[in-house]
């Protein structure tokens, strides 16, 4: 009997310290992995649970960047520990076409199916239009002129003003070409960056399902409204040759 | 103690000046194969050192690495958490970690932690200053302790999704610092050396360290062992005394098996030079059983 219960309490002992012992160990991970959201990663870097799974810590991506960019945290920082981040404002990715730090990934976390460096996403440029030069008035627009997928991922919109001021030429962002690299942020005039890149889930909204746009698309109903196709008018013909006089004194006098 | 014990022990404190400095030759070679992997790694970090052209000579650290730009490498131990958080890792990672695997399955598992853990030359440190100062024990922990901190970081890896040792390990950090950049992770040396010192003699290695723990349980089938001649041991225990891992020399299973059959064991060499009878003696395995009964043979003869 007393074999038993001592080895019940003993049992008992070995349980409460392991499960005190994992709880603090996992509360320790959990809050390290904490900052993970606000880390711009590499390219192909896989999304972020992943990622923090993945990621062997073993600093080759960075041993491999030509710009030499791309850091490992280091114990005690902002980010979870020894994975690679940059910080655009610093040093931007230059959007090498082979993707080094990718190729040399051991494990994966660098996802081999990132196949053009176009396809990257790595954060999102966001505009703060308070300070943003252009959006106050001024020809500024050097992030447009920077930007590596310049025309698709951040374009200039005309904004007409009133008489004796020139028109505004404000830089938009569109997510369907914009890959992070953070060159806009890297290159923006003002003290503190007015273009800045964050991790997508962190600025993007979603619409959900409910909402339908029903001008995008016909459904039964609106087919019937649209008025019916105008016939296509046949130009006039063109004639080879104008009719009339080619020069008034044709024929000589 | 023994009248032959005591004359091996007299015979310890005869020995040269140039007969001391001789049984430090593993300690030298331990430190040079320590410093030169780390000198390797931040060669190729920080000055680009290559082969041939632009191919990085060893790009990465202790967790993953490139060797020459073809050979894969890759900690078992850290690939196995990632495996265990329900990751399938690239095909050359995997044959990075069999790499490894095999070469410490022939050589000894815990080969890496006296021949490659930048940690090792900290807790080395912390324990010979010990014995210098006599620093007398506080508290006792068992040495399987490491065992259930494994068993823990596989069971938190499991349920937390991430690799739990890594992202604690101060092996990583130090080491990862080292190679990098400065910063915090030199504090979690300092950490290990006071602990070390002032708090459990042998503490982090040998009771608290998972990896070491990994790489004792595949260190059983090692084949580079030290080899133990019952026949010329006199007993005087002064293996036993520099040993970080005194529990490997229990007599009785020593003789009972020829050789140190621990995987705790991490072929350090500071017993075989020691032994002042010379009875311990490195080994490959398949030839210990030869050499041991040649011995015995020996013994018989000269009776």
């Amino acid at each position: 009997m007393n074999v038993r219960r001592e080895f019940l309490v003993k049992l008992a002992q070995g349980a409460a310290l392991a499960g005190t012992g994992g709880l603090l160990w996992g509360y320790i991970l959990r809050n390290e992995a904490r900052a993970a959201p606000y880390a711009l990663r590499p390219p192909g870097a896989l999304a972020e649970d992943d990622f923090n799974a993945v990621c062997i810590k073993c600093g080759q991506c960075v041993n491999a960047c030509p710009p030499h960019i791309l850091k490992l945290q280091q114990a005690g920082g902002s980010l979870p520990i020894g994975m690679p981040y940059y910080e655009p404002r610093t040093g931007a990715c230059v959007m090498c076409p082979d993707i080094p730090c990718m190729k040399v990934c051991p494990t994966g976390a660098l996802s081999p199916r990132l196949e053009r460096i176009e396809d990257a996403r790595m954060g999102l440029a966001v505009i703060d239009i308070e300070n943003c030069l252009s959006w106050k008035g001024l020809r500024c627009e050097i992030c447009h002129r920077v930007c590596p997928i310049k025309g698709r991922a951040i374009t200039l919109e005309a904004h007409p003003r009133q008489i004796s001021k020139h028109a505004m030429f404000v830089p938009l962002v569109h997510s369907d070409a914009c890959t992070g690299c953070g060159i806009c942020e890297h290159a923006c005039p003002t003290e503190v960056a007015a273009i800045r890149i964050l991790p997508h889930k962190l600025v993007q909204g979603k619409i959900g399902e409910h909402y339908r746009l029903g001008w995008t698309f016909d459904t039964e109903v609106t087919k019937d409204f649209k008025p019916p196709a105008a016939p296509a008018v046949a130009d006039a013909p063109v004639p080879k040759k104008a009719p009339g006089m080619d020069y008034l004194n044709e024929g000589g006098l | 103690m023994s009248q032959a014990a005591q004359a091996s022990v007299e015979k310890l404190q005869r020995r040269t000046l140039v007969a001391r400095f001789w049984a430090w030759r593993y300690i030298v070679l331990r430190r040079i194969s320590q410093f030169g992997i780390l000198l390797l790694f931040f060669g190729t970090a920080h000055w680009g050192w290559s082969m041939g052209r632009k191919v990085p000579l060893l790009s990465g650290n202790l967790s993953a690495s490139t060797f020459a730009g073809l050979i894969p490498l890759t900690d078992p131990f850290a690939a196995l958490q990632i495996f265990l958080t329900g990751h399938v890792l690239k095909q050359e990672s995997l044959i990075g970690a069999g790499i490894v695997l095999g070469v410490y399955l022939l050589l000894g598992g815990r080969v890496f932690c006296a021949w490659a853990c930048p940690v090792n030359v900290v807790t080395d440190a912390a324990g010979w200053l010990r014995k210098q100062l006599g620093i007398q024990a506080i508290f006792q922990l068992p040495r399987s302790l490491r065992y259930f901190i494994l068993a823990a970081t596989l069971v938190i890896t499991i349920l937390s999704g991430l690799a739990a040792f890594e992202w604690v390990s101060p092996i990583g950090m130090a080491h990862r610092e080292i190679v990098f950049g400065l910063g915090m992770g030199f504090t979690s040396l300092l950490a290990i050396f006071l602990f070390d010192l002032l708090i459990l003699k042998n503490g982090w290695c040998g009771h608290l360290c998972p990896l070491g723990a990994f790489y004792s349980l595949i260190g059983r089938v090692g084949q580079v062992r030290v080899r133990f001649d019952k026949n010329t041991c006199t007993h005087c225990g002064e293996c036993a005394r520099v040993c970080p891992e005194p529990q490997v020399l229990n007599l009785k299973k020593l003789e009972e098996r020829g050789y140190v059959y621990s995987g705790e064991c991490s072929n350090c060499g500071r017993c075989t030079p020691i032994c002042p009878e010379g009875s311990l003696k490195f080994d490959f395995k398949p030839m210990i059983r030869g050499h041991n009964s040649q011995a015995d043979a020996f013994q018989r003869s000269t009776r």
